[in-house]
């Protein structure tokens, strides 16, 4: 960008300074040699900025510290906080520091649309930004556009990149359900089974999982054996189970919630030792024990991890410095309680997101609200960020068209109630052509 | 019974009304904002006020009328493409036949059966919006941003996003509302609603067929939540299943005990202290819920009429 601050190294790719090619034959090349270069372009260079210079830049948190998305949100939060200690100590954005200005939003759309207004119009933020529940974002998301206050997501849903948002809705740096499911199912059709019954909730979450999985089945020739949807007020499973096909070689699940234990009991019960392969999203199990009571049929299963919970599943220097950051220790729980497990496969999402902002808060010149066009911009200008400590869960490729990233994946198995990474996918496992276009919207 | 004094309770509301105009003026953006939003749900609890306040009938469901009119009004918009005015239309329209339809069903039973048949509907209500995902987008719902056309009135244009718009819109709304609960206490019918609600037996016994009655303010209780759901829906530009869940049917009845049942401010200053109560605490603390029940606990306890009840029990006998 003409007229901005240059600096020595950075973390994000412009259009200038990558194509899409590049960055899938670069990260091809890496994930062949087995561990990415994770320091290679640190943007954390700066000295400390300069005492009594500008006010800081104030970032309104949307945290979900009560309702259902609480266990996520304790783990934003501190992961956030982390992230905005270490910006702060290496500089800061733009030479002025960060202040964290959390909401409670309840995860609850009514009440997260109130808090985007009370960010912007009482507490004055610059941005509004961490919000992880789909419908919370839904619901938030036109307030943002009306406000024209920028809104930064950490969700994994596919409304940004579907075009259902507005011009000031990105999520930069956690990729979507669509993507995440293109990445894997290769892998799963090709070493688990061809003949799959997805087991998933009945309500969007689900719908996307039995979407895309059986787009994905086709392409890959293989087949959808059976489709069942739990209802949300379902406590018990076991009918559920018998409608399973004999043929079924894979389960697919994506079961959350309070029912999940309850769920894995009872799928265990009902199989035994003569089960099916079974492969099952993370999100069933953030911030639950491995080894608690009633999981262990899960040995021997396959999980997505978006980020390996166990410090031995990606061992590169960004991730280290990461999870001592946010003080996590090597099994994936808080170092001050060993049974407070993180939210590890999506909690990454805020730090690299505080991140991604502070280098379209610097490329873009950005000194307060008058511009924020400029910085927005500047934002759907990016290509991707390249990994290290300000992306410790791999490189990224972002579309500047649909608000989107398209990032790597992880496989694991669970062995001896832990999860042991068997695969990892690549950037263009998960890419698919953005299907929307939000620049042409007005700003 | 209270002393009614018709000149008394028209002062009253014009004056809380011009008070509620000239806010818009005053308040910072926030609040501005704020204000509009309350008074879209102090209708909707108004609405929900007729039928407990008035009639004596307890629901736990009632957020399927305000959801049948914001989804009826949003799909409307979004899948088909109409403008606001006609989706409004379509909003109540429907609102008015799924509460006719539920009264007809509902009111065979009373007390506590009432209160379970209208939460039973009200869950499947929630559950048919998750389960005609195709439509209603499911959990996530979906926003009108990008669908609905402006207002035109004449030469005229009006964004509903305009907070002007939006505050002087949800202000006519609740001058509605208000306007159509004083006339209906008033009116015969209103006299019968609240004999009901004293005694349905005795008023059986007078010869009215309380039923049919019954049935009314059920119809016009839904139609004012449904048009307050269909007002919610453009002014605010999102649609959602959140708007359908259990506690969005217990909303209306904190709002109204805490502001006084069968009163007809009591829903207006019900839903603004509860609003404000849960802004302030959740900045301090993410146990702001126990707080606001234990306040509420202390009120039903001190003042279990509720706050403009106990206005009008100690200084107000006429306040309607």
């Amino acid at each position: 960008m003409e007229g901005k601050e240059k600096k020595p190294e950075q973390s994000v790719k412009n259009k200038s300074q990558i194509s899409r090619r590049s960055l899938f034959g670069t990260t091809a090349a890496v994930a062949g040699a087995g561990v990415l270069a994770s320091n290679l372009t640190d943007p954390i260079v700066r000295s400390a900025y300069a005492a009594g210079s500008d006010a800081p830049i104030r970032i309104g948190f949307q945290v979900h510290r009560t309702g259902i998305g609480a266990t996520y949100g304790k783990w934003y939060e501190r992961t956030t906080n982390a992230a905005a200690k270490y910006i702060n100590e290496h500089g800061g954005m733009g030479g002025r520091p960060v202040e964290i200005v959390p909401e409670d939003d309840g995860t609850d759309p009514k009440r997260g649309a109130d808090v985007v207004e009370k960010f912007a119009t009482q507490h004055k933020v610059d941005f509004v930004y961490g919000t992880l529940f789909s419908h919370v974002v839904m619901g938030s998301s036109p307030r943002a556009g009306e406000l024209k206050i920028p809104y930064f997501v950490v969700s994994e849903g596919y409304h940004v990149a579907s075009g259902a948002l507005n011009r000031y809705v990105f999520q930069p740096c956690i990729t979507d359900v669509r993507s995440q499911i293109s990445a894997m199912s290769g892998w799963i059709f090709n070493n688990l089974g061809k003949k799959m019954t997805l087991i998933y909730p009945d309500y969007a979450f689900g719908y996307n999982h039995r979407d895309y999985a059986s787009a994905a089945a086709e392409k890959h020739g293989a087949k959808i054996s059976a489709k069942l949807a739990i209802p949300p007020t379902a406590s018990s499973f076991t009918r559920y189970f018998a409608k399973i096909p004999k043929d079924t070689e894979v389960i697919y699940h994506v079961m959350v919630g309070p029912g999940v234990l309850t769920f894995v009991r009872e799928m265990g019960e009902h199989f035994g030792s003569n089960r099916p392969e079974i492969f099952g999203f993370i999100d069933s199990l953030e911030g639950v024990a491995l080894d608690s009571p009633g999981l262990d049929f899960l040995n021997g299963t396959y999980f997505w991890e978006a980020m390996p919970r166990y410090a031995d599943g990606y061992p590169t220097h960004g991730e280290k410095v990461y999870r001592n950051a946010v003080g996590v220790d090597a099994n994936g729980a808080s170092k001050s309680d060993s049974k407070d497990v993180s939210t590890y496969s999506h909690m990454f999402g805020c730090w690299e997101t505080l991140f991604a902002i502070k280098e379209a808060v610097e490329q873009s010149g950005y000194r307060d609200k008058r511009d924020y066009a400029n910085l927005i911009e500047t934002f759907e200008g990016f290509q991707g960020f390249n990994e290290g400590i300000a992306h410790p869960q791999g490189s990224k490729m972002f579309s500047g068209k649909s608000h989107q990233c398209y990032g790597q994946q992880f496989i694991s198995k669970v062995e001896n109630s832990k999860f042991d990474v068997v695969h990892r996918t690549s950037i263009e496992d998960g890419y698919y052509e953005p299907e929307t276009d939000y620049t042409k919207l007005p700003l | 019974m209270n002393r009614r004094s018709p000149k008394k309770t028209a002062v009253l509301m014009a004056g809380v009304l011009l008070l509620l105009f000239v806010l818009q003026f005053i308040l910072p953006a926030y609040h501005h904002s704020t204000f509009s939003k309350i008074m879209v749900l102090a209708s909707y609890a108004m609405g929900f006020n007729i039928l407990l306040g008035y009639t004596g009938l307890m629901s736990l469901g009632h957020a399927m009328f305000f959801s049948t009119g914001m989804y009826a009004t949003g799909i409307s918009v979004y899948h088909f493409g109409y403008t606001g005015i006609p989706a409004l239309g379509i909003g109540v329209l429907c609102t008015v036949l799924v509460s006719m339809l539920l009264g007809l069903v509902a009111l065979r039973t009373s007390g506590v059966s009432f209160l379970i048949v209208t939460l039973m509907f009200g869950q499947a209500v929630f559950l048919s919006i998750l389960y005609f995902d195709q439509f209603t987008l499911g959990q996530d719902g979906f926003t009108l941003t990008k669908e609905l056309e402006p207002l035109v009135l004449g030469n005229a244009s009006y964004s509903y996003t305009d907070p002007t718009f939006k505050y002087n819109a949800a202000w006519f709304l609740f001058a509605l509302s208000l306007v159509i609960t004083n006339i209906l206490i008033i009116s015969p019918i209103g006299r019968v609603l609240i004999a009901i609600r004293e005694n349905e037996e005795r008023t059986q016994m007078l010869g009215y067929n309380t039923y049919l009655y019954k049935l009314f303010a059920m119809t016009l209780s839904g139609a004012l939540s449904g048009l307050a759901g269909s007002v919610h829906a453009l002014l605010f530009s999102y649609v959602g299943a959140t708007f359908a869940e259990i506690h969005h049917s217990i909303a209306p009845l904190l709002w109204t005990l805490l502001g006084g049942v069968g009163t007809t401010l009591g829903p207006l200053l019900g839903t603004g202290i509860m609003h404000y109560l849960i802004d302030f605490t959740s900045g301090w603390t993410s146990a702001y819920l126990l707080i606001v029940g234990a306040i509420l606990v202390l009120l039903v306890i001190g003042a279990p009429q509720g706050l403009m009840g106990l206005v009008r029990q100690k200084r107000l006998p006429w306040l309607p």
